[in-house]
């Protein structure tokens, strides 16, 4: 079976099962005498979850406790953050840290120690993961925590699956009384003022910018800041909106660099007029791609890549500036830019988020897209950030190890459990792990 | 509060229908192969919202005693408002050409042991004078094509068997519900290339539902499948059998 990461590149053939019990699972890890990764539904977007031989996860989907009292829920590590919305906005529960898409399992939320627009405030997803139950490399199972194995907890969290495979956790969640957000938007005509404007707003729970990467001179990263909050009325209904489907490729040039230049402006120049708050449901606030199922089909057959990088805050403004004007002058486009600013990072030893900004960037794949990611990829080392693993098809090793100094540690742990011999991607054997 | 059995509760079309129940607070009795499975599944429907769940173990590719299978699913719910009959294989054509004792344990499971499930059910649905059986066939058995006629046959020689069924049970209020999906993206049909005419699991079970609660009689999964099954059936045979299908 061909097989690819949401961005569609790279395609590999796989091999993939679909273990519906702990016990299967630990029958195919021990028949298999090959390396594999745990899959749930293959929404990292590179190669994180490409192997030739895939455990996929998403059969392990069953709820196992909901203790809407304090607000914990139990869950197998295939059910997807939308699912968990589904049952627990209705009593009042929210998940605390919600990223992109509600198209994610819980799994693969933890390996990849997802973020989203409030980690200004609250940090990452494994902040609120009291604990998980892992399989490991022999087919015993374990449960981690702060508390008891702690370091397998800290490896695991961020550790894009290679020490085991997570089978179900422990979340805490958040009380909410509506499942509406107040949304407000605040224009910037360029990035300095951009960057200001999410300072200024940093107190608001959800914070996240919207940038036009394809303007010179002085319009350079003009956005619209983006503000949330929770609202206190409007219900709390679990709507499981009706979904659009893109039902083949479309042509690979469709989202080329005039169509994505002209949708940048529109945007820009409608959003800036929308300075009235909005009550928006939860799924359309934090999930708006979800509406269109497999969007990823808009950028054609050849797929796309995401370039995420964070930046330590002081030099963090330069390294933009430096970033947006390779963009500009590659002559390649992104429809799709966002920049946030990160609150502190985890003690976690691959995860993510830290102290900064943080870039996100889509590009169709091209020729010349591969290109300007090794020049991206030499700015953010320069200015001593790192990329997104779970956005990451392209980096350099070397960008990697700059960019993850605990990687070390995090092999020697693989070591101790048997992981590195058994657990292995194409990312984390182009990364040397 | 409905009460309804599960016949191969496993199944990802079955689970999925479970889940539905489950969240309008149905009790639910579930059977199937897996004891480990089945646990993970009945947690997970108390947890949706269903009033109980109960389960038992059988494998049809075994002899099976369905009079007590039935009488303690009977017992654990207090009688059968609905009971969804979802068990089946997938065999592989290639291999059922070569080897009758695949073809023999294709018709074992999806056939014969329906058909003696079918037997004892309507009996006790006759007794009791209400309830809905729903029947999971397929496409496939509307007509044989050379690559799945042994699936195909194992699921046509149901839908003979339900019509009649349906004819003697009308007028003792029981609905007998002949269930036709096409291509639904299952683990039983992971290895097949997906296109646009491929439903999921969800989608099949909200129809499946719905025909339950119209009390309908027989349905495609989803709808398109009956104008297309229409046009196949109307090929004449002559045609037909030089199509490489």
């Amino acid at each position: 079976m061909r097989s690819t990461g949401w961005g569609r590149y790279p395609a590999i053939e796989t091999t993939s099962y679909w273990p519906a019990t702990h016990g299967a699972l630990a029958r195919t890890l021990i028949d298999l005498q090959t390396p594999t990764i745990a899959r749930g539904m293959g929404r990292s977007y590179g190669d994180a979850s490409l192997a030739d031989h895939l455990l996929i996860m998403t059969r392990l989907d069953q709820f196992i406790a909901f203790d809407a009292e304090r607000g914990e829920l139990r869950c197998g590590a295939g059910v997807t953050l939308a699912a968990c919305l589904e049952l627990t906005v209705p009593r009042g529960w929210f998940l605390p840290v919600l990223p992109g898409t509600g198209m994610v399992t819980v799994g693969g939320a933890i390996a990849a120690d997802v973020h989203g627009k409030n980690h200004h405030h609250d940090g990452s997803f494994s902040e609120f993961v009291e604990d998980f139950e892992m399989m490991l490399a022999d087919g015993s199972r374990l449960t981690c925590s702060r508390h008891a194995h702690a370091e397998l907890f800290q490896a695991t969290a961020g550790g894009m699956g290679l020490t085991g495979v997570i089978l179900a956790a422990r979340l805490r969640l958040k009380a909410i009384t509506s499942s509406y957000i107040e949304e407000r938007m605040v224009a910037a005509d360029h990035l300095d003022a951009a960057l200001a404007l999410l300072d200024e707003h940093a107190a608001m729970p959800y914070v996240v910018a919207w940038i036009d990467v394809n303007q010179r001179g002085a319009a350079q990263g003009r956005a619209l800041i983006m503000l949330g909050a929770h609202a206190a009325e409007g219900g709390l209904r679990a709507r499981a909106r009706r979904a659009l489907t893109v039902p083949f490729d479309l042509p690979a040039g469709l989202l080329g660099r005039s169509s994505a230049t002209a949708f940048n402006a529109l945007y820009f120049h409608l959003g800036a007029r929308r300075t009235v708050a909005r009550h928006v449901h939860y799924a359309q606030y934090f999930f708006p791609l979800d509406a269109l199922q497999q969007w990823n089909r808009l950028y054609g057959g050849r797929g796309f890549l995401q370039h995420q990088c964070v930046i330590p805050p002081d030099s963090a403004p330069q390294a933009l500036r430096e970033m947006l004007s390779t963009v500009a002058s590659s002559g390649l486009a992104s429809p799709l830019a966002v920049l946030k600013a990160f609150g502190p990072g985890n003690d976690n030893l691959l995860s993510f988020a830290r102290a900064g900004l943080t870039l996100t960037m889509d590009f169709a794949m091209d020729a010349a897209t591969l290109a300007l990611f090794a020049r991206l990829d030499d700015i953010v080392v320069a200015y001593g950030g790192r990329i997104y693993l779970a956005k990451d098809a392209c980096m350099a090793q070397s960008t990697f190890r700059r960019g993850y100094p605990e990687w070390e540690n995090f092999q020697a742990l693989r070591e101790r459990y048997g992981a590195s011999a058994r657990f292995a991607s194409l990312q984390s054997r182009r990364l040397g792990l | 509060m409905q009460r309804i059995l599960i016949v191969g509760a496993t199944s990802a079309i079955a689970e999925a229908c479970a889940r539905l129940y489950a969240t309008r607070g149905a009790r639910l009795h579930l059977l199937a192969r897996d004891a480990e499975r089945l646990a993970l599944i009945g947690r997970d429907l108390e947890v949706r919202g269903a009033a109980a769940v109960s389960s038992g173990l059988c494998d049809f590719a075994q002899p099976f005693d369905a009079e007590a299978l039935l009488a303690d699913a009977r017992d654990a719910l207090g009688g059968l408002d609905v009971v969804l009959l979802a068990h089946g294989v997938l065999p592989s054509q290639q291999v059922c050409e070569q080897d009758v004792r695949r073809l023999r344990e294709a018709f074992e499971i999806n056939t014969l042991s329906t058909l003696v499930l079918l037997t004892h059910l309507a009996n006790m649905l006759q007794a009791q004078g209400q309830g809905t059986i729903a029947v999971i066939g397929s496409v496939a058995g509307d007509r044989g094509r050379q690559s799945n006629y042994v699936y195909g046959a194992t699921k046509a020689a149901l839908e003979v068997f339900l019509a009649g069924l349906r004819n003697r049970l009308a007028k003792h209020g029981v609905q007998v519900v002949t269930l036709k999906p096409g291509f639904v993206d299952t683990p039983m049909t992971a290895a097949f290339k997906k296109g646009l005419l491929w439903a999921t699991p969800d989608t099949i079970a909200a129809g499946i539902a719905r025909a339950i609660e119209r009390q309908r009689d027989v349905v495609y999964l989803p709808w398109f499948w009956r104008p297309v099954m229409g046009v196949i059936r109307a090929i004449p045979e002559r045609v037909f059998k030089r199509l490489s299908l």
